[in-house]
């Protein structure tokens, strides 16, 4: 469990300044460049000291401005992981390994006992001998996990681990640190810019924005119901679209958008007024897209198609007024050369901000 | 008249010496200035450079000033050593310490700051002491240029005139050192023993430099 409480002002960037509390499990830092990922781990393993706040990592305050706690990062036990590989280069792998056994103080049968089960249970048996640069991508990442699981840490930090690695790797990277927190029992907070692997790794998901916490929830849930216009902007996947309500009805959990030149039926808001200017939120997925034919039904709008954008999955196909819906490939294919189109707003679907 | 060649030992011996000490102190101090951040430190890293660029002549002045016979630190000196330190040749070990110092100091901390912060707070995350994140971790990566630092260290304490004369003299067979008896050399018309002098002391900074040279850039390369 970790509980933090963190300011601090950062040079050239937006200050610290957020408050939250993750349990056990794997834990994930999303955010865009600057949104202070790397500084809140920093705070954690100690590596710099906050202006203001509190720490606690299980039982243990590692840092309380109010009481002038600042328990040094070596005595935290917080493996880290940083966005580059950092096996010391001097040394081979078995004597990284070794290092990081010595520096828990583990009795030395007992250091080399417990260095060649986690050599075998990363699969590094034929690196172990050889030095960082002597070793595969792949080897150097089980290596650098590796090493910081043989110093059993109460959480891992691990920074972007697999930036700038290709795919196969970022996957591999991935389904390591399910691997720590699975078989050995040790929570992890991984900083990413990679919604995929939030979604992959996360049972739990910060987004962070500007050095402030802007929406902490399961991803399912922060990618089901954003909690502002700035975290659908940050997961980039939504039609964002102004709109005034003009009627709601707890009762009959029903309510009326107006957007633009139509009229929408949606779900009761709680905590909405009539009158409130809001913004519709939909998903590309969740919009049905449909050849014009007649006059547009309840929650349709006339459209014409802009552009279309192959994805790995579907077609996402841009529509006026910047709407974007994506339609399965084969039905994509029939239709292609239309260009009178209508989007459909699923009543149950529509969400706002 | 035949070339005295105390000059060269005296200058060899006083470099050494002065070389060992610098790196002692000066590597300590380049790495507390490169991984700690702490109160007082821009002062601390004015002081090690106030030596780069006052006048040799004033260094000399505040060091007369501070270890003459009669002050304490002059006379804390002559209980502990039997001897008075100013104008023997221990004097001018001391003088060539200042003068080199400073440029070790920057060199080895250029040196500690590009093995990279991620070493050394991946080495303290696995729990490593201060001690052992320097000795194991962060020394052996810096090894080639904190050895490069080492030689243009060596290299410059060969060199410095201001500071010997004011603390050390120019006593021939004593304290004379190689700058120092080139001035000499020149000031008594002994072609010579400049000449002579002149070529050593150039060839020893210039093989110094290829070496500090090849240190930095072999450690490029691996």
């Amino acid at each position: 469990m970790i509980e933090a409480r963190i300011r601090k002002a950062l040079p050239g960037a937006a200050a610290l300044d957020l408050e939250f509390r993750v349990s056990e499990g794997l834990t994930v830092l999303y955010g865009p460049n600057g949104a202070g990922k790397t500084p809140t781990l920093n705070a954690i393993a100690g590596f710099v000291k906050p202006d203001e706040g509190r720490i606690l990592l299980g039982d243990q305050i590692v840092f309380d401005s109010g009481s002038r706690i600042h328990v040094p990062a070596r005595a935290r036990r917080c493996g880290y992981l940083p966005p580059a590989d950092a096996l010391f280069p001097h040394m081979t792998l078995r004597e990284n390994l070794v290092f990081s056994a010595a520096c828990r103080r583990l009795p030395r049968l007992e250091r080399h006992r417990k260095v060649s089960e986690i050599i075998e249970r990363f699969h590094l048996s034929e690196a172990a001998g050889r030095r960082p640069r002597e070793i595969s991508e792949s080897e150097r990442l089980r290596g650098s996990v590796a090493r910081a699981v043989v110093g059993q840490p109460r959480v891992l930090l691990a920074d972007d681990p697999a930036r700038g690695l290709d795919l196969a790797l970022r996957v591999e990277a991935g389904r390591l640190l399910r691997q720590v927190q699975a078989e050995f029992g040790i929570p992890v907070v991984l900083a990413t810019q990679d919604l995929d692997q939030c979604f992959d790794l996360a049972e739990e998901m910060l987004v962070l924005r500007g050095g402030r916490l802007l929406q902490q929830a399961a991803p399912r849930e922060i990618f089901d119901q954003p909690s502002s216009v700035e975290v659908a902007r940050l997961l980039g996947v939504y039609n964002l679209l102004p709109a005034e309500i003009k009627a709601l009805d707890p009762a009959r959990n029903v309510s009326r958008l107006r957007l633009e030149q139509m009229e929408l039926a949606g779900p009761y808001f709680p905590g909405r007024m009539r009158g409130d200017q809001v913004t519709v939120c939909m998903r590309p997925d969740e919009l049905l897209a449909r050849p014009a034919g007649g006059k547009p039904g309840p929650n349709q709008l006339a459209v014409q198609l802009v552009r279309t954008a192959e994805r790995p999955s579907a077609v996402r196909l841009e529509f006026t007024g910047g709407i974007l819906a994506d339609v399965p490939r084969s039905e994509y294919e029939q239709r292609k050369h239309l260009r009178e189109w209508v989007v459909e707003f699923p009543a149950d679907r529509l969400r706002v901000l | 008249m035949p070339i005295d060649w105390f000059p060269l030992w005296l200058s060899l011996r006083v470099a050494v010496i002065a070389t060992l000490i610098a790196m002692t102190v000066g590597v300590w101090l380049a790495y507390v200035l490169a991984n700690h951040e702490f109160r007082g430190k821009a002062i601390l890293a004015a002081a090690v450079h106030l030596a780069l660029l006052l006048p040799p002549t004033v260094i000399g002045f505040y060091v007369l000033v501070l270890l003459g016979r009669t002050t304490p630190l002059g006379r804390l000196y002559e209980s502990v050593f039997g001897v008075p330190l100013l104008f023997t040749w221990q004097a001018a070990v001391l003088a060539a310490l200042l003068y080199t110092l400073p440029l070790l100091v920057d060199s080895a901390r250029a040196a500690f700051e590009g093995v990279g912060a991620r070493y050394g707070r991946a080495a303290l995350s696995l729990g490593a002491s201060e001690w052992s994140v320097f000795w194991r971790v962060i020394l052996p990566l810096a090894r080639r240029p904190i050895l490069a630092a080492g030689v243009l260290a060596f290299a410059r304490s060969l060199g410095d005139f201001g500071i010997t004369i004011m603390i050390a003299g120019n006593l021939p067979g004593a304290t004379q050192t190689m700058p120092v008896a080139i001035y000499s050399a020149v000031e008594s018309g002994n072609g010579a023993a400049a000449r002579a002098l002149v070529a050593v002391i150039s060839a020893l900074v210039f093989g110094a430099l290829y070496l500090a040279t090849r240190l930095g850039r072999k450690r490029a390369a691996a």
